[in-house]
């Protein structure tokens, strides 16, 4: 693909004669300039599905409600997200007196920078993937371990009451689950025997059922079924979305770690929220249902079916969101603590043994 | 100098200032956010010298987990920073000789011949997964010490659970089992009367 799109390039180029001393610039820094093409390959589409998954959030909450949700700006109201970040952009971003005026702006990068920087090592198709690295699986993990710094310091900055209350809530939350996270995923790289994304996903196209036909059936979410929901609601948990999103809470502390925050500032957070969500859903997809495996052999494997399953998941955090009330803080914390870190072990053992005796 | 040792110094430079800046710092908050670059740099150093595992572990770790902790503690202390400097001149005379002596001890330490570039050569590259060389390391060779550090942590942990459990008797508690379980029948009775009629 790189040789490709040097070709296109030099094609391009060579009709002006220019090719020869360009490359002769180019040519050092071609590594970096091939991996911020990349980059932009990944992060632009991200952020185009970021702005529409909150056209898509309204639209379904406003269906499942038996309202329509916006239809004004565009057809079908297709040019809603459009128009909201053109209004952040143009709005003033206010600072509140008595503000810690470094870190009030440092926390909305914190939150977004790993939000971001996680998307490095998940595989889109069968190499697709920015940086192939062995301990990918980890690596999410300790990106997604940061974005909580965001919301802290955003809490703490702020010099806010409510803000300090939402940080509060969510440090204790986010520490909390990660831990049910990172444990069901240990079940699922014991499996699949590495902690590539890459790997994790080819492991699942092997077995009884893939050489049958049935791949769906060969991926790791029926033995790691309990696993599959931990995974799921935990992400939900990580995500601060409702029934879990006491971090932001409207009706008890307004706009949690955000409230003082105005114009682009609060749209970064904004944006770090949305992409974790697909972040997590995308996760889901690899490390449960196959990544851009095909569910049935005679259709071929690809983007696609990775898109689909990351559709269906965004779809069902929309619908948690339309559905349920939101959890009292202490059920969340029985939740995460009394029901997921254990049942989460028993299952580590459980998936051991099944191992030792069917090896 | 290639690449590598430019970033290597780039990281030690960071995380120096940062651990100098951890104990200069006035505001306890901008300490702990000096200690958390400061392990990102080191986690970098321990990049470049391909322990990638041990690298991210210290994130998820440290980073990840026991500085929220840290945060979250020392957001909620109400610290008067007059006070705090007030006890810096009345403690010197105690601190300053523990500093030099633990300055001493390290140098000691790493003057040692068990220190030098031959003692400890560069890494060979690693080839294949990181993790798996040091699952089977810790599982074979050093099972022992390393459950023996387990079970210190698990005390450690069971007694700062006791420490800071207090049975009252004197306030109602919350079962859920048995929130779950309740039934309209036990909170709603439907009594059928005839219409009042005045």
């Amino acid at each position: 693909m790189e040789a490709g799109i040097l070709q296109i390039f030099q094609s391009f180029w060579s009709r002006f004669g220019l090719w020869e001393p360009l490359w002769a610039i180019v040519e050092p820094v071609w590594p970096l300039i091939w991996a911020l093409l990349r980059i932009i390959v990944i992060l632009v589409p991200l952020l185009l599905g970021v702005a529409y998954l909150t056209w898509l959030e309204r639209k379904v909450i406003g269906y499942i409600q038996v309202r329509i949700g916006p239809n004004r700006v565009g057809p079908l109201g297709l040019l809603q997200p459009i128009a909201d970040g053109l209004k952040l952009f143009f709005k003033e971003v206010l600072v509140p007196g008595g503000a810690n005026k470094a870190l009030f702006f440092t926390a909305p990068v914190l939150a977004i920078a790993p939000a971001l920087a996680a998307w490095a090592v998940v595989p889109f198709f069968d190499g697709g993937v920015l940086a192939d690295v062995n301990a990918g699986l980890f690596y999410v993990l300790a990106m997604t371990s940061m974005g909580i710094y965001g919301i802290i310091i955003a809490g703490w900055a702020s010099n806010s009451k409510y803000p300090f209350l939402g940080a509060m809530r969510a440090s204790a939350q986010m520490v909390s689950y990660e831990i049910a996270m990172g444990l069901a995923l240990v079940t699922v790289l014991m499996v699949s025997n590495s902690l590539n994304f890459s790997d994790i996903v080819r492991a699942q196209g092997r077995g009884w059922f893939a050489e049958h036909g049935a791949g769906f059936l060969s991926w790791n979410w029926i033995p790691l079924l309990p696993m599959f929901v931990v995974y799921f609601i935990s992400g939900v948990a990580e995500t601060n979305r409702a029934p879990f999103d006491v971090v932001e809470g409207e009706s008890e502390i307004i706009a949690g770690h955000m409230v003082e925050y105005s114009g682009m500032a609060f749209a970064m957070f904004f944006l770090a929220e949305y992409s974790n969500m697909i972040l997590v859903a995308t996760l889901t997809s690899i490390l449960f249902l196959g990544g851009w495996l095909s569910p049935v052999s005679f259709l071929p494997d690809g983007f696609h079916w990775l898109a689909l399953k990351v559709f269906f998941f965004l779809l069902i955090y929309l619908w948690i969101r339309a559905t349920f009330p939101r959890y009292r803080y202490d059920q969340i914390m029985r939740l995460g603590w009394k029901v997921f870190v254990p049942l989460t072990l028993v299952w580590i053992v459980v998936v051991g043994t099944c191992m030792v005796i069917f090896n | 100098m290639d690449f590598k040792t430019a970033l290597f110094y780039i990281f030690s430079a960071i995380l120096v200032i940062a651990a100098l800046r951890v104990i200069t710092a006035r505001n306890p908050v901008h300490a702990v956010l000096f200690l958390v670059l400061a392990f990102f740099n080191a986690s970098g150093i321990w990049f470049l010298l391909q322990a990638e595992f041990l690298a991210i572990a210290l994130i998820v770790v440290y980073v990840g987990a026991v500085m929220v902790l840290f945060l979250f503690v020392i957001m909620m202390l109400d610290i008067n920073l007059e006070r705090l400097r007030q006890g810096f001149w009345n403690n010197l005379w105690l601190g300053g000789p523990i500093a030099v002596l633990m300055a001493v001890e390290m140098a000691a330490v790493l003057s040692t011949r068990s220190f030098g570039l031959e003692a400890m050569p560069a890494p060979t590259p690693a080839t294949g997964s990181n993790a798996k060389a040091l699952g089977a390391a810790i599982y074979t060779d050093y099972v022992y010490p390393f459950e023996l550090a387990s079970i210190v942590l698990l005390v450690a942990l069971i007694a700062a659970v006791v420490l800071n459990l207090r049975q009252r008797r004197d306030h109602k508690q919350q079962h859920p089992a048995r929130q779950i379980a309740v039934k309209r029948k036990d909170s709603v009775r439907i009594v059928s009367m005839p219409a009042e009629k005045e």
